[in-house]
Parts: C-alpha cells; structure tokens; sequence
C-alpha cells in the first residue's frame, strides 16, 4: 500500500493515515502493558502492577475512540477495496489490541497475587515465552503501521515456537506442583500467566492475518502452525512399584 | 504485493464466489475481439467481455474509457455517424449485430436504451408507451392498453400515472420521466436493457427507485448500465466491468471488484487514486 499513488482527495488521505497512528498509538500502550506486567512479575514490582491495572481503561477508551472513527470513516467516505479492507481490518485488529490489554491487566493482578505467596520460582522460562510474545506482538502492530505482509507472515509463522515454549512450562509447573503441594497456589496462577501470554500470542497472529488480508486482499491459509498441546495433556502416575 | 508470490498462499481461503467471474455464466451478449474506431481514433481495442442472462452487468471508467463507445455498438447506433466503424464479433441471440445485412430496428427492439436525461416525446403518457409497440407490433385497442399497464407497472409507475395516461408525459417529475423512458424500452419487450447514466440527472429517492427497478427487471431483461457511481455499481450490478483507455482492464462480480480488484488500476480507480 506505501507505494500507491495517493488519493485525489486528500482529506481521505489524512483521514487513512490519521486511523493508522491511532492503531499505532493504541498498539503502543498495549505493548507497555504486557512489556509492563511481565517486569512486574519478574522484579517482583507491585508499583508496576498497580499501575498496568489502572491504566488498562485507557486502552479501552482508545479502543471506542478509534472504532467511532472507523465507523464515521464508513458513513462518510464509503471506501472501496484495499481502503475498505483497512477500514474493516482496523475494526477487529482493535478488538485483539484491547483483549491483549485485559491479558496484560490480568497477568499484572497475579503478579501481585505471586510476590505474597512465593517469590522462589525460576521464572527465566516464563520470561523467555513473554520476550518472544512481545516481539511478535510489536512486529504486528509494525506490520499493521507499515501495510507490510511480510511482517505479516513473519508473526504467523513465529507463534509455534510460542507454543513450544507453553507446552515446556505447563509441563514444568505441573512437576513443581506434583512436588510441593504448598507450590500449587503460585503455580496456578503462573499456569494462568503462562496461558495469558499464549493467548497474547495468538491475537498478534490474528492482527497479522488481518492485516495480511488488508494490504493483499488475499487470506492466509486457515491452517496455521500451531503447537499447543496443553488441552490433550494428562500427567501420567509413576509405574506402581 | 510481494507476498502474493508465496505458493501456498494463493487464493487459499478466498469464497469461491470471489474466484469465478460471472462471465462463466450463461451470455446473453458475447463480444469477441471488438475493435471501435472514430475515424482514425482506435476507441475499443479487442474487447472480450460476456454479458450473463438476466443479471445486470455495469460499466464503470474515466470519461473517455470506451464504455459508452461500446453501449453504442449493441444497438448499433453508430451507424448513424458516417466515418465510425466496428470490427469483430458482437453476439446477440446467436447473430453477429454487427456484420452488414442486419435489420436495425429489429436490433433496436431487442435491444432498448435508456440515456441519461429522460427523453420523453412531447406525446402523451400512454402515446409514449406504445410508440415502439406500434412500430413492431399490430395490436388491437384492448392489447395495447394490457401493454401499457404491463410496461408502466413493470416500471413502477402504474400507480402513479394510471389515472392520467393522455396527460402529456412533459408535466411528469424527472423520476418519473425517467421511469416512463423505461417503460417505452421495455414495452416493445427487448432481451437486453442498456442504460447509460440513467439516475445521473435524478435526486438521490428517484435514484434509488430506479435502483430498486432495475433489480426488479433483471428478472426479465439482461441489463448492461454504464455509472459514474460507484456506489450505484455496487448497489445494482452483479458484475462490473472496468475500462480505461479504450480497453476492457477487469470484469468480475461486483462482491470481487469492489473488496478485492484484481488489476491496480481498477483498485485505483475506484479508491480515488487515479491520475
């Protein structure tokens, strides 16, 4: 879309750029929130956490400001292809922006949950799973910013290792639990951590397909890499002696 | 669009109403290799384009295109202008149209046209019902009027007119002019409706009367409609055909062209972004 001649009218113009910042800008603050609740929980940050929580009604707020622009840009312009598929995708790609946010919230309200508990766990896994999360949600957003489907593709393709990084940590976690019934508090709520950032994952795979489907007009496979496991797990009992 | 190289990607996932062009349908009209000249000016180059039964097909490009060239050549009213000359194969219920031989008010009854502004004759409402009927057909009084109540009700304007058909057709409102100009097409009961720009001099709830009217009529009539509306493109067609410069760029179903155009220059006509 970057290479396209530009429209004759330039108010429409504006107006497509103007919805792309306000994606951009509202991506943003998604990014800080999970970027935000994850040092939380690793720094054991409870300042941190109280602050992710309070800011998540911001995002909210962007989320109706943006769906009202997208709305009127609907009424008043009546955009034809790959305008219309902006307009559209703009539309759902906010929904996955603003679910995002509640994981970011709802990982930040354990953190708070996890530092009174326990602090003793080795959380480098949780925190490589997030690292690699934040990376694909950023290179969404960038690829929505930018209409790139290469981006796009990149994401799509990522989210399996995310998976893989789940599966390890559920299993982990399981064993701690198996361990040291005490554990089984703490270790929950990273279980919900753990799936709050799989999940994360996914909705940056919908922003990239969506977007994939804005800038080309086509879809992307309906199959997708996908690797978590978790939903078919059962820990097996040791052998009776 | 470097993306779309990526194999697997392909029109995976795409309704398989978005990947199979109407023109695979039953034509009504089949052009092959149309040429149009104005003289020395080439108008239509090889122009290959089907237009299905019964579905309404519209014509959409800058002024200049080719599209109103090409509504010319299915009645072959370009006969009238020395020095302009079609080549190719233009089919109309198996005959070539444009081959010499043709008897054009034959042709003319097959195929009707409505333009722009209405054009009523300074007649009466029913005398401009009939007038081509008359040409065509020997009828007796009773069948007549059967035609003019079928043609004004087929028309959506029976109701309006039925009490004062010998009033003169100039007092009508330009909506139902317009309507009435319909009516005089479709009375002499043609295969193929061409409309060139019929609501571009009417108000937007006369537009959408005629809107609501060709819909009605595609039932019966093959409709091809030439707009500079691309709102009214999308409302009324099942198809859209894409010119510019002489040449036909895209045709596919109205759903495809308007949320995902296969060629850039239709996707930057239609966005706003040409030129």
């Amino acid at each position: 879309m970057a290479e396209e001649p530009k429209h004759i009218v330039s108010s429409f113009e504006a107006d497509l750029k103007r919805l792309r910042d306000m994606i951009a800008a509202m991506g943003g603050l998604v990014e800080q929130a999970v970027t935000d609740a994850m040092t939380a929980l690793l720094q054991h940050d409870p300042d941190i956490a109280t602050r992710v929580v309070e800011n998540d009604p911001k995002i909210d707020v962007q989320e109706r400001q943006v769906e009202q622009f997208a709305v009127t840009l609907l009424a008043l312009r009546q955009p034809v292809a790959d305008d219309l598929r902006q307009v559209v995708s703009a539309l759902k790609v906010i929904t996955d922006l603003e679910r995002v946010g509640d994981y970011a919230a709802n990982i930040a309200k354990r953190s708070l949950v996890i530092n009174r508990v326990a602090q003793g766990f080795a959380l480098s896994g949780l925190g490589q799973m997030a690292l690699l999360v934040q990376q694909n949600l950023k290179t969404a957003i960038d690829a929505v910013g930018e209409a790139d489907p290469q981006k796009a593709i990149a994401v799509w393709r990522a989210d399996q290792l995310v998976d893989d990084l789940y599966n390890t940590i559920f299993r982990e976690l399981i064993t701690y639990m198996m361990e040291d019934a005490r554990s089984i508090s703490a270790c929950a709520h990273l279980l919900f951590i753990a799936k709050n950032l799989e999940r994360i994952g996914d909705h940056a795979t919908n922003i990239a397909e969506l977007t994939y489907y804005a800038v080309t007009g086509q879809n992307l496979p309906d199959f997708r890499p996908k690797g978590d496991l978790t939903s078919a797990y059962v820990h097996a009992p040791p052998a009776a002696q | 669009m470097k993306a779309a190289s990526h194999e697997t990607m392909t029109q995976a996932g795409v309704p398989a109403e978005l990947t199979s062009p109407l023109i695979d349908e039953a034509a009504r009209v089949s052009i092959r290799n149309l040429n149009f000249y104005y003289g020395a000016t080439h108008a239509l180059k090889d122009i290959n384009i089907d237009y299905a039964d019964r579905k309404t097909t519209a014509m959409i490009g800058p002024s200049g295109c080719g599209k109103s060239t090409l509504l010319r050549v299915l009645n072959r009213m370009y006969d009238l202008y020395p020095g302009q000359r079609a080549e190719g194969e233009v089919m109309i219920g198996g005959q070539n149209i444009i081959e010499p031989g043709q008897n054009l008010n034959q042709l003319r009854r097959r195929v009707g046209m409505v333009f722009q502004k209405p054009t009523p004759f300074p007649k009466s409402i029913y005398e401009n019902v009939i007038f081509g009927v008359r040409l065509h057909e020997k009828l007796s009084k009773s069948e007549l009027d059967e035609r003019v109540e079928w043609a004004l009700t087929r028309a959506a304007l029976w109701n309006e007119v039925k009490d004062r058909l010998s009033t003169s057709a100039i007092g009508l409102s330009g909506g139902q002019q317009q309507r009435l100009c319909i009516a005089r097409s479709i009375a002499v009961r043609p295969e193929v409706l061409l409309l060139d720009e019929p609501t571009s001099a009417l108000d937007p709830i006369s537009t959408l009367k005629i809107e609501e009217l060709i819909d009605e009529l595609k039932r019966d009539f093959t409709i091809i409609i030439v707009t500079h509306n691309m709102q009214q493109a999308g409302r009324c067609a099942d198809a859209v055909a894409f010119f510019y410069l002489g040449e036909l760029v895209e045709v596919g179903p109205a759903s495809q062209i308007f949320t995902a155009p296969r060629e850039r220059r239709t996707q930057e006509y239609i966005t706003g972004r040409f030129g």
